[in-house]
């Protein structure tokens, strides 16, 4: 069966898939929930890119280009926060994070 | 079958299951290894899918940089893994239902709607003047597009890029309090009153005066 893009963009569905799947197993990871995010973000641009090639078009991947951008700036920004978690809590469990609860 | 159909299967393959490792590992380490993976394969899908300057770009901003920050962080960090399996598999049955609906549903929904979309024809190749062929070059063509149409919005991704920088740096910049550097700034303002300071002092001065005589005599007794 040769790929259509209904193939490209189901591996992008079951991407997304486990990457939910992770966000609700790795709950206390906060590492692991930023590399999920970054899976969701993979299956995204998987979608566009293969809209962009079927369809011809070159906007799609221009807009890959700014996600990949806007992910990289979200990744740095998180694990400079992920630093700083750990050098004020000696841990890096989401759920450690609860000053504030009322 | 063609070599593209299996090299889209192999790369489908192995990359769903980089991703399975990436959320079912132990060990942080093997997580981002793992991740790397997983991008390395979605750059191989990319190149199948003619997208050649963002397959590079992939590899060589998220392989080489963002996973390498990644993995700088994994090891910096003492992570307690026990501490943080606790509890794992409890909501294992809801995560997978979860994800297992998300996934049939979007593949039924995206294999009934795109399944049809068939390969795109070759266009007929452009010629030049002279009559040969000119060949189609991604990366240019994305470049044309990005620096006439999208040049303000590449202009913003650029500003995103420093504000990032800035703000990582801000957050985890500690300077430390046996350091010894200098501040430029503090040294650029002193004004010389700061520095030195001018005392009166009178040219001769009064002696002290002798301790009286019956003090002494009374210390000698005591």
């Amino acid at each position: 069966m040769t790929p259509t893009l209904g193939h490209f963009l189901t591996v992008g569905a079951m991407l997304f898939a486990l990457a939910v799947i992770g966000i609700f197993l790795n709950r206390k990871n906060i590492i692991v929930l930023l590399m999920a995010i970054e899976l969701m973000l993979l299956a995204v641009n998987m979608n566009f890119v293969a809209f962009s090639h079927y369809l011809g078009d070159m906007h799609g991947q221009v807009f890959v280009f700014f996600i990949l951008t806007v992910a990289a700036a979200e990744s740095a920004i998180g694990l400079a926060i992920l630093v700083l978690l750990f050098r004020n809590k000696s841990s890096i469990d989401a759920q450690a994070l609860d000053t504030l609860q009322g | 079958m063609d070599a593209k159909t299996g090299f889209f299967y192999l790369f489908s393959v192995v990359l769903l299951y980089a991703a399975f490792r990436v959320i079912s590992a132990r060990n942080p380490v093997h997580a981002v290894l793992h991740l790397i993976l997983a991008f390395s394969q979605a750059s191989g899908l990319w190149f199948l899918l003619k997208a050649e300057f963002l397959a590079i770009v992939l590899v060589l901003v998220y392989l080489g940089a963002v996973m390498v920050l990644f993995l700088f962080v994994v090891m910096m960090l003492d992570i307690d893994v026990e501490g943080m399996r606790k509890g794992f598999w409890k909501h294992f049955p809801l995560a997978a239902t979860v994800g297992a609906l998300i996934a049939l549903e979007m593949a039924a929904v995206l294999m009934g709607g795109f399944r049809s979309v068939e390969e795109p024809k070759v266009l007929a190749a452009m010629v030049d003047a002279a009559g040969n062929p000119v060949a189609f070059s991604n990366a240019k063509a994305l470049g044309v597009l990005m620096y006439t149409r999208y040049l303000y919005p590449v202009e913003i991704a650029a500003v995103i890029l420093l504000v990032a920088m800035i703000a990582a740096i801000a957050l985890t910049l500690r300077s430390r309090k046996d350091s010894k550097a200098i501040n430029p700034s503090e040294q650029i303002r002193v004004r010389a009153a700061d520095r030195m300071q001018i005392l009166k002092v009178a040219a001769t001065q009064k002696a002290p005066e002798a301790a009286p005589v019956e003090a002494v005599a009374e210390e000698k007794k005591a």
